[in-house]
C-alpha cells in the first residue's frame, strides 16, 4: 500500500485545486499525441490528428474524459479501448511537462517528486486490471 | 528510435540559440531535481559533502553536463563521432548505467518547460526528446 506524508497529500490536493481541467487536460493529452505519435492510434474515430494545428482544435480531444472509479475505467482501458499501459507513462510524462510550464517556479524539485509519485500510483491502478 | 530529421535539428537549434543563455541554470535545476525526484542516482555522488538543490557541487556538476548538451548541439549532425570521447569516459570511467541517461533528459525537458513555457511547445518538445534520446545513445555507445 502506497504511504502519503502529510506535506505530500497538500501538495496533491494544492495542484489539483488550482488546475483548470479544461486547459491542461487538452494541453496535456494533445501534447502526448504530438510528441509521441503513435498514441494517435487508439484516437483513430477521432478524425483529424494529422499535425498540432488539428490536435489542438479537435473537439473530440478536448472533450476526452469520463468520471469513474478506477477499477472500471482499468478495465475500460484494457478490455474496451485496448491501450498498452506503456502510454499511461507517457501520457503521465507530458501531464508532468505541462504542470510544469503553468505553475513555473512554484514546481520545485519536492513538488515534482510528490507529483510523479502521485501519477505513478494512478499509472499503477490503471494498469491492474490488465490480464 | 530514429534518427533526427531536418525539421527537427532546426527546431533543437532555433530554440537552443535562446535556451542556451541559461544553460548553466538548465543544468543545476535538471541535476537538482533528478536527485530529489529520483533518489537511486544519489549513488553517483556519495563522494559529494552536499546533494541538495542549489547546492555548490550540484551546480557546478550542472554546468559540466550542460556543456556536454551544448557541446552536442553543435555536432548534432554526427553526435556519435561527435561525443565519442565523452562515450568512452562514461562506459569505463564513471560506468552510469545508461538508464539513467533518459531520467536525466526528462528533468532536463522539466526545466526547460519551467523556464520558457511559451517556447517549449509540443513541436520544440518532441525535437528536444528526440535529440535528447540520441545524445544518450552516442553516449552509450562505448559501452559494449
Amino acid at each position: 500500500m502506497v504511504e502519503w506524508t502529510e506535506q505530500e497529500r497538500s501538495i496533491i490536493t494544492s495542484i489539483f485545486g488550482n488546475l483548470d481541467y479544461n486547459d491542461v487536460g487538452p494541453k496535456a493529452l494533445s501534447r502526448c499525441l504530438i510528441v509521441y505519435p503513435w498514441t494517435q492510434r487508439y484516437f483513430a474515430s477521432f478524425g483529424n490528428l494529422y499535425n498540432a494545428e488539428a490536435i489542438k482544435t479537435n473537439p473530440n480531444i478536448a472533450a476526452h474524459g469520463t468520471k469513474a472509479t478506477y477499477a472500471e475505467l482499468s478495465v475500460l482501458h484494457s478490455e474496451k479501448l485496448h491501450v498498452d499501459p506503456d502510454n499511461f507513462k507517457l501520457l503521465a510524462d507530458c501531464l508532468t511537462i505541462v504542470i510544469a510550464a503553468k505553475m513555473g517556479s512554484a514546481f520545485s524539485p519536492e513538488v515534482q517528486a510528490t507529483f510523479q509519485k502521485f501519477l505513478a500510483v494512478v499509472v499503477s491502478a490503471l494498469g491492474r486490471q490488465y490480464h | 528510435m530514429t534518427s533526427l530529421s531536418a525539421k527537427d535539428k532546426e527546431a533543437v537549434k532555433t530554440f537552443w540559440a535562446k535556451a542556451c543563455l541559461k544553460a548553466e541554470e538548465v543544468g543545476a535545476d535538471a541535476l537538482g531535481r533528478m536527485l530529489v525526484v529520483y533518489p537511486q542516482t544519489k549513488t553517483y555522488f556519495s563522494h559529494w559533502k552536499d546533494l541538495s538543490p542549489g547546492s555548490a557541487p550540484v551546480k557546478k556538476h550542472g554546468q559540466t553536463v550542460m556543456g556536454g548538451v551544448a557541446a552536442a548541439v553543435s555536432k548534432i549532425d554526427n553526435l556519435t563521432a561527435g561525443l565519442l570521447s565523452l562515450s568512452e569516459l562514461h562506459a569505463f570511467t564513471l560506468r552510469v548505467d545508461p538508464a539513467n541517461f533518459k531520467i536525466l533528459s526528462h528533468n532536463i525537458l522539466v526545466v526547460l518547460a519551467i523556464m520558457f513555457p511559451d517556447d517549449f511547445t509540443p513541436e520544440v518538445h518532441v525535437a528536444m526528446d528526440k535529440f535528447l534520446a540520441a545524445l544518450a545513445l552516442a553516449l552509450s555507445e562505448k559501452y559494449r
